[in-house]
């Protein structure tokens, strides 16, 4: 592999996250019953007309001034033309020789090395419906709920090189549309989707080699594997002095390769044409201002800005700015418990482990910001010590109480009366007179052993500290 | 440029149809006599003019982003030729 090089491009689908479709005032809304988000529009009944959606359009405009596209003054939809039964019109509206925005770019880092990847396009364009196909009829089953969602499908130059590059091209696209609050960024649910063209190429030559198109791209994961599968598959066909053919391939996921569609899939003609039904789209420099003041930072900014004011490491700053609403989560735990870095431990360790247990976002978290405040208040008031915080951190999160309320009906708060620890500790000293007789001898690293006895008995709840000392002075 | 039988069969199958061979020859012909005259309109020069997408004059028409629900799912169903209440029914495709 090492005499070829990878060059890869990838095309995004991204759902806006607006309230109607793009060309009719049907709901987006996901999951509801089949058909029930449908009209005369969408469903390409004759005679109907489509009219743009203005947030759409806003929408998309974001996103190209968010990676430095240029916003063309005037952009065409254009008719994409093909049969399916979930695309009801028998084309779908799209943008073809005149996008939206080009010329763009966005930064990546991968292993420490920055690249800059160049976006050839943003488009605007209309969603396709479902099918479900019948395995025992000669029936397929039309959904058009998502016919006419809008998607915005960004278009990237050749420029990436791995599949390392690949997956944090799309992770940093991912972060910037969710910070943007356009979309929604989920994979699994298809509103953020991948198509990747992968081909090879003799390392320092110019010409490009043929190229294979990837589908089913569904996650991170999957892309990152199926580029490292095709890139090696390419590379064992050349080294046998065999071609790669230009073609649609399918990621198996059970089986971790790529398969040709080959006989599925007709060669393409779309026939593209620009579409009669809709005028011309016109940015007015006023739409264009409005869009560029309403850019909140964004994730790479965060993550620079988390290093410096907060003082947090690289790799935590990285991790807690990658989530929009776990980054909100940071800053609001930190504004009211001000230590950011024992903030950021608490999340990465804790709150992180709990949100990928249950599945659950930041932002709709059952622990909440207040709580974890709370908790570390807690800690260095003497109430709890670390580990019932750590223990009952679960208890927190899965019953919504506060961590107050869960000390309390617990009975966890820490033992800091030293009548009652001196107690504990006098037993543990008359139940272990060899341990005692060795300290006394030099063996003072036997402390350790007397504070975990401590501990245990008292279910971790002893104030380490008062312990430490009480030994200390009975052993003198 | 010019047109061939095997231009028409090709048009013919992207838009699903299968006409008969000397409807195809027809076809061809008629393709033929429009880009004649196309050619016509070609020798025109219109080099710096912009090209004309919509002869429409306005200017872009925006909708709200408001829901409105104007039909119920049994009306848009019923122009359906076969469906079971819940989806549109079409022959199986292969997916
Ligand atoms: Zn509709």
């Amino acid at each position: 592999m090492s005499a070829y090089e990878a060059v890869i491009g990838l095309e995004v689908h991204a759902q806006l996250r607006t309230r109607t479709k793009i060309f009719c005032s049907c709901s987006t809304e996901f999951g509801r019953e089949p058909n029930s988000n449908v009209c005369p529009v969408c469903t390409g009944m004759p005679g109907v007309l489509p009219v743009l959606n203005r947030r759409a359009v806003e929408y998309a405009v974001k996103m190209g001034l968010a990676v430095d596209c240029t916003v063309n003054p005037r952009s065409v939809f254009a008719r994409k033309n093909y049969f399916y039964p979930d695309l009801p019109k028998a084309y779908q509206i799209s943008q073809y020789e005149l996008p939206l925005a080009e010329h763009g770019r966005l930064r990546i880092a991968t292993n420490g090395d920055e690249k800059t990847i160049g976006i050839t396009r943003i488009h605007m364009e209309e969603d396709a419906g479902k099918s479900i196909h019948s395995a025992t009829e000669n029936k397929s089953f039309v959904d058009l709920n998502r016919t006419g969602v809008p998607l915005i499908e960004i278009v990237s130059e050749p420029d990436l090189r791995s599949a390392d590059e690949a997956v944090a091209y799309l992770k940093a696209l991912r972060a910037i549309l969710v910070y943007l609050e356009i979309c929604d960024g989920n994979m699994e649910e298809g509103s953020f989707r991948c198509d990747a063209n992968v081909s090879i190429r003799p390392k320092g030559a110019l010409e490009l080699g043929t190229r294979a198109e990837l589908k089913n791209l569904n996650s991170f994961r999957h892309v990152h594997k199926a580029i490292e599968y095709e890139i090696s598959r390419q590379a064992v066909l050349l080294v046998d002095g065999e071609k790669v053919t230009q073609e649609t391939r399918l990621f198996d996921v059970d089986k971790g390769i790529t398969v040709s569609m080959r006989g599925k899939e007709e060669a393409h003609d779309y026939r593209y044409f620009p579409d009669p039904d809709l005028v011309p789209l016109l940015i007015a420099p006023e739409l264009l201002a409005d869009m560029g003041r309403s850019i909140p930072e964004l994730p790479q900014a965060r993550e620079a800005r988390f290093i410096t004011e907060y003082g947090l490491p690289e790799a935590a700053a990285q991790t807690l700015t990658a989530e929009k609403d776990l980054a909100d989560y940071f800053e609001a735990a930190t504004r009211l418990y001000p230590e950011p870095q024992k903030v950021s431990n608490w999340i990465l360790s804790d709150l992180l482990r709990e949100l990928n247990q249950a599945k659950t976002a930041a932002v709709d978290s059952p622990l909440t910001p207040e709580h974890l405040a709370e908790l570390l208040g807690m800690i260095d008031s003497g109430q709890i010590s670390s580990r019932i915080a750590k223990q009952i951190f679960p208890d927190v999160f899965t019953t919504k109480a506060s961590p107050q309320e869960i000390v309390e009906r617990k009975g966890l708060a820490q033992i800091s009366d030293t009548g009652t620890l001196e107690a504990v500790v006098d037993s543990i000293l008359t139940a272990n007179p060899k341990e005692v007789e060795a300290f006394k001898s030099g063996k003072t690293k036997l402390m350790g052993f007397f504070v975990g006895q401590v501990m245990r008995q008292t279910k971790g709840q002893a104030n380490p500290d008062l312990v430490n000392k009480l030994i200390m002075e009975k052993l003198q | 440029m010019s047109i061939s039988t095997d231009d028409a069969a090709k048009v013919a199958g992207l838009a699903r149809l299968n006409p008969a061979p000397e409807k195809i020859t027809q076809f061809a012909d008629q393709f033929n006599d429009i880009l004649d005259y196309m050619q016509k309109l070609n020798e025109l020069d219109t080099s710096g003019i912009e090209p004309l997408y919509t002869p429409v004059t306005h200017e872009t028409v925006f909708r709200d982003d408001e829901v409105l629900k104007e039909y119920s799912r049994e009306e848009l169903l019923g122009n359906a030729p076969e469906t079971d209440g819940n989806y549109f029914i079409v022959p199986r495709i292969v997916g």
